[in-house]
Formats: structure tokens, sequence, C-alpha cells
């Protein structure tokens, strides 16, 4: 959008910059070699040291969520009934009168109230980890929609263990996530919600999730590792 | 109109509650960041790194600016450009009438509190809401922010329980922190579910996706910039970046400068509005570019390095002067370090020079500084641009902390340090009228010994030991 302002400020700045365009400073990406138990190890001691909670599944990992969920008195689970992981979490839920089952699949106008008052916890599925700060890495999509992490008190998410890369860095360039384009809102998650604002003292559950569970699902024996870098 | 920044410092000296607030803060604040980094040629690598990245985009800062705004578009974030903080105000007004709005949630920014947004704004009937919880128990106060990082530091718990008492009778009494957390979650639950305009800060801008970086803890800047239908984006223009690829090295630089963490809780990457067929989101998504001096600025080869900041905070946790004073007594939106250079070219020397002066230009902020800023070498320039020496800037104000008394001085120091005869003369009768030097120097010799002039000079001695070489 052209404007006074805009001219204005283009033109002191380009009065500023008389040395022509600088390239890029070499910026080599950061990654460690860890092995698939290594980088596990790393993304469970990491977010654990932020009060995540890390607990490994198999293919049952619903009746796991069932039992943690049911252990912090939860009556109900929203969840994102389009995805693969809802498809899988609503059939194999054990028991819907214990924790009902909410599907998320409404726009936010037709559900804000239930949303923000009346959920106790969500699941929502990543795209995969960061072993260096047990960091989850999410991509909302239409299906699973940004709020559906944030809202609830209690945020559950189903990580492949295979999907954990050591840093940032590596994340991004090797899923090249500048040439495929990014979705509305990616998201880094490190932990439940927190403040340090009173006296520097740490308080969890500020005005995001209180409580946040990692399931991993590891398929085999996380030999293989994700896909190197190119 | 405030007390003079002199008489502000005696406040501040005297309050030993701030004093014992402030140092609790900045000592732990301190450590965590040196555990942060417990690799010493890690840090370094990293902190050149980050350097040449704002470098480079403060280089190509107005191509950067073009990319950014056309990929922005592209993506449907709508861009503004205002020179003033007079005319981002008017703009973020115009936006929230269109709206219809009545009242903005907020997640912190610095840039606000530059434009005073939340006054202008209310001068206009529009409430705006402070959704960090420091900056929420500063609006309850009537106070600003003392800390770019931690906007609440100089108080303690049982401040903020009072606080809490007296705006929200409802909620039991308590001084328990989590206590007090959670008092504060179920008031702004309410804002948030019904808020349907959101403002927020920018922590990166990345020219080559379209991308705006919000780091924080708490899940408010979610809020804010994911529940309303409106989402305003305040960003200086000087907070771009080239490519995404360079955010992980600045993101780990800001985080564990700032608060020892080796992440936030929370990294918003933003990249647009509500799409087709999503279910939640802003629909519309609005970024405000504010320069206010900072096109100015980077015109200067030297001066233009204030701009590499990423508003981690570090130089004013590390500094002597900021430690024992706290950030009110700045009297400024940026304190400490980083403040007192950024704020006099803000606002001119005229009016901001002193704090270019309240400096013992130890170098600790120079140090710690992740993108390497040389605070202490743009503090003096700031004092020779005040005093009108040197290279000419355009810094508002220039030469006008000029003073004679310092002239004549600096005048006779010269005169004598060029002229062996004269300085042999100065120390003479230096040494020898020293009884003349009066006993009682004022309050500086209060709490210290006044300096006594010895009976001989150096030069006197040496020749005296037989040092013929002067």
């Amino acid at each position: 959008m052209s404007s006074p302002a805009r001219e204005a400020i283009l033109q002191r700045l380009r009065r500023g910059v008389a040395t022509g365009p600088r390239p890029a400073p070499e910026n080599p990406v950061r990654r460690f070699d860890w092995s698939p138990p290594e980088r596990l190890r790393r993304f469970t001691a990491a977010l654990t040291a932020v009060r995540g909670e890390v607990i490994p599944v198999g293919d049952d990992w619903p009746a796991t969520l069932f039992s943690r969920l049911s252990a912090k008195g939860a009556t109900n689970l929203r969840f994102a009934p389009a995805t693969a992981l809802g498809a899988e979490l609503a059939a194999a839920w054990p028991d819907r009168g214990a924790i009902t089952l909410i599907p998320h699949d409404q726009p936010i106008e037709a559900c804000r109230a239930e949303l923000f008052s009346a959920t106790d916890a969500s699941l929502t599925g990543c795209l995969g980890g960061i072993a260096e700060t047990g960091t989850l890495v999410l991509w909302p999509s239409i299906q699973e929609p940004r709020l559906l992490s944030l809202v609830p008190p209690i945020h559950a998410v189903v990580l492949e263990a295979d999907r954990i890369r050591s840093t940032f860095h590596e994340f991004l360039v090797a899923e090249d996530w500048a040439g495929r384009g990014l979705p509305t809102n990616a998201l880094l998650i490190s932990g439940p919600s927190k403040s340090a604002d009173i006296e520097q003292t740490l308080a969890y559950g500020v005005h995001g999730p209180k409580e946040l569970l990692v399931l991993v699902r590891v398929k085999g024996d996380t030999a293989d590792p994700p896909p190197a870098l190119a | 109109m405030p007390p003079e920044f002199a008489v502000r410092v005696g406040q501040a000296l005297d309050n030993e509650r701030l004093r014992r607030n402030l140092r609790r803060t900045m000592d732990g604040l301190v450590a965590k960041r040196r555990q942060a980094f417990p690799d010493i040629h890690e840090l370094a690598v990293l902190r050149r790194r980050g350097k040449l990245i704002r470098a480079q985009a403060l280089a190509n800062l107005p191509d950067l600016l073009l990319e950014l705004e056309a990929n922005c578009e592209r993506n449907g974030i709508r861009v503004h450009w205002a020179e003033t903080v007079a005319e981002g105000n008017a703009i973020v007004l115009d936006l929230l009438r269109r709206q219809g709005a009545r009242r903005v949630i907020k997640g912190k920014s610095m840039v606000s509190e530059e434009m005073g947004l939340n006054h202008h704004l209310e001068a206009q009937g529009i409430q705006a809401v402070e959704t960090d919880l420091g900056e929420f128990i500063l609006q309850l106060a009537g106070e600003r922010p003392s800390h770019i990082i931690a906007p609440a530091i100089h108080k303690d718990r049982r401040e903020i329980a009072a606080l809490f008492a007296a705006h929200f009778p409802e909620y039991p009494y308590t001084e328990d922190i989590e206590g007090l957390t959670a008092i504060a979650r179920r008031i702004m639950r309410e804002h948030f579910g019904q808020a349907i305009a959101g403002l927020s800060g920018v922590n990166f801008a990345i020219a080559e996706t379209g991308t705006l970086c919000l780091v924080e803890n708490e899940g408010n800047g979610r809020l804010c910039t994911t529940a309303p239908d409106l989402h305003i984006a305040v960003c200086g223009i000087e907070k771009v970046i080239a490519r995404l690829d360079q955010l992980p090295p600045l993101l780990t630089l800001l985080t564990r400068s700032a608060t020892g963490q080796p992440i936030t809780t929370y990294v918003n990457l933003i990249s647009g509005p509500r799409r087709a067929g999503e279910r939640d989101g802003p629909r519309e998504v609005h970024l405000i570019l504010l320069d206010n001096g900072r096109s100015r600025m980077h015109r200067d080869r030297q001066l233009r390095a204030t701009l590499r900041c990423i508003r981690c905070g570090a130089c004013m946790n590390h500094c002597p002067v900021y430690t024992r004073l706290g950030g009110h007594a700045y009297g400024t939106v940026y304190p400490g370090p980083i403040g007192s250079v950024l704020e006099p070219q803000l606002q001119g020397l005229e009016r901001q020079g002193e704090l270019a002066e309240a400096s013992s230009l130890c170098g600790a902020c120079g140090e710690v500084c992740p993108v390497r800023i040389p605070l202490p070498g743009l503090l003096r320039r700031l004092r020779a641009e005040g005093a009108g020496e040197g290279e000419d800037a355009g810094v508002p104000g220039r030469g006008s902390r000029r003073k004679a008394p310092q002239r004549l001085i600096w005048t006779l120091w010269r005169l004598t340090h060029a002229h062996p005869a004269l300085y042999r003369l100065a120390t003479h009768l230096a040494t020898r009228l020293r009884w003349l030097v009066p006993t009682g120097l004022g309050p500086w010799a209060r709490t210290r010994a006044a300096p006594v002039i010895a009976p001989r000079s150096l030069h006197e001695l040496a020749r005296a030991e037989g040092f013929a070489h002067e």
C-alpha cells in the first residue's frame, strides 16, 4: 500500500544505504548427530524440566490417555474428528460415559463459549519434536484449528518418536519451511503456560494450558532416523 | 512534569524496598543467563552470527521492508507505514473503530508503550486491556514498565497482593504467587472469550516468508493474536530479518540472554489471517511499521548499531546503574544502557541527553549484548553529540548539552598537556598551594574520603630519584 509515510521512510533509508546490498552472512545449520534414543532422552529431559509430562505409549495410546485424564479429573476431551489421529481416538476410546469426547468441528463462532468455559482437555497431533529444547512443532490446519491447543486447561499431544529432530534450525531447514510455505500459524510449544512476572518466581498455568501431556509413540525400536538433511 | 532525573535518582536510591526487589531479580537473571551459556566459545560464535544477521538486515533495510510488505500482503496481512507515533496511533484507532471495538486486548509490546497507545485509545473511549501478567499488574497500579522483559520486577508479592485485594475484593486475599496468578487467569479468561480486537508487538518480522514471530511464556500473546476477529501488530521498522533460517540463532540468543531459557514456552509464527475453510483465527491481520526516528538513526554508520537491538534486556540486567535505580528513575519507555542510547536519539539530546552521561562506562552492557552493540561507544558518541563535537548525525538537540565551564576545563587541560612548561607550572602551583583546597567537598565527600593533593608531583619525585628522561 503506497502512502506518503511509506515513501518518506523508504527515501530516508535509501540515503543511509550507500554500500549496496550485503549478502546473507554464513549461517551453517546447527544440528547434532544424536541417535534416536538419545533424541528422545534429551527431548524428555528438556520438556520435563519445564513441567511437561512425557509418556511413552504404544498403539493403545487412547487407553493411556483415558487413564491419565481420569486421574486428573477431566470430564470431557475435545478432539479433531477429521484427522487420522482423531479417528484413532474415537475408535479406541474406552468409556464415553466417564470422559465425553467432543468433536471440535465447528467454526469458533459456534463453539466459543463451550471451548472457553466448558472444555477440560484437548488432543492434537504435531508435526514433530525438537530434542535440544523439548519442543513440540504444531502446524494447525483446517481440521485441527489453532485454539484447540491453547484454550483448554489440559493439552494432550501425540508425538511420533521418529519425528524428533535435534534442533529447530535442523527442523526448518530439513523440511524446507521457507520453500513449502508456512501455515497461518506455525507454533513451537515447550511446556505448559507459565510466568515469572511476580518476583521472577515461576508459576504455571497463566493464560494457556496448565498441563501439557505428550504421548510419545515409539514405533519398533526408533531405529529409523528422520530423513537426512538435504 | 516529572521530577528532574537527579531527583528521581535520589528517590530510587533511598527506596530500600525497590533496591531489595531489584537486587533479587537482577542477581537471578544474571545467574540464569550465565548458566544458559555454559560454553563461552559457542556464545562467541552465536553473538557474532547474531550481529551479522542483524547488520545485514539493516544494510538492506529498504529492500527488506519492501520484500516483507509484498510477502505479507500476498499472505493477506495488510501493511501500514507510520512515520510518527501520532500516525501509528491514528491507524490503530481507525482500525478499531472500523471494527466497532470498544476494547482491545493487548499482548506485551514495547513499541505500543513508545506510542503511548493505551493513553491515546482511552482518550478516544476505547479500553486497552493489558493481558501479560506483569503488564496487567502495572495497569492496576497505574504505572509504566520498569524493565522491558520483566515489567513489574520493582514490585514484590506483598505489594501485588494488596493491589489485587483493592481491585478484586471478591477474591480471597493471598500472597501466594500461584494464587495471584490464578486470579489473573480467571479475570483474563472473560476478556479472551469476548474480545473482538487484539494487539501485539513483533519480535522478528521475516521478509522471505511474510511472517511475524512472537515469543512469550504465558499464552496471552497467542490468545490476543488468535481469539479476536482483528489482530493488529505494531512493529519498529528495524525488526525485519531477511530469511527464515536466520530465526533460530536469534531466538536462542534472545531467550537465553533475557531469562536464561533455552526457548520460551511459545514461539508464535503468524503468516496471515484465517484462510478459506479455517475455523478460527482473526479475519484481518494488520501490520503497522513504525519509524519514529529510526530512519534517522539508520543514516549514521555508528549510530545504526542501535537498531540491531533485539530487546532482550541483558544490558540492563548487568548495568550497575540500572540495577540500583530500576527503570522508573530513567523516566523513559526504554531504560538501562539501550534506553540511554535510544531515548536521546528518539526524544532529543536536550530532553534526554543526561541519560548518556549517567554511566560509568564500565562496559558490562557491551560485553553481554547478544548482537554485540557497542553500547559504551555509543554512549560516548552521544555525549560528543550533546557537546556539539565530532561528526554530525542529525541527532536532535545536538550541542544542547555544551557547557561553558566544561569547555574551559577541557581547554585548560589541553593547553597544559601540550606545553611542558605550563604543565610544570600547574603541578608546581597545585602541590604548593594544596592547603587552599577546601576540606568540605559537599555531598560527594560525605561517604568518601576527600582527595588529598600530594606535596610533590610525580615528575618532581622522579627527577629527585635521578630519572633524566621525562
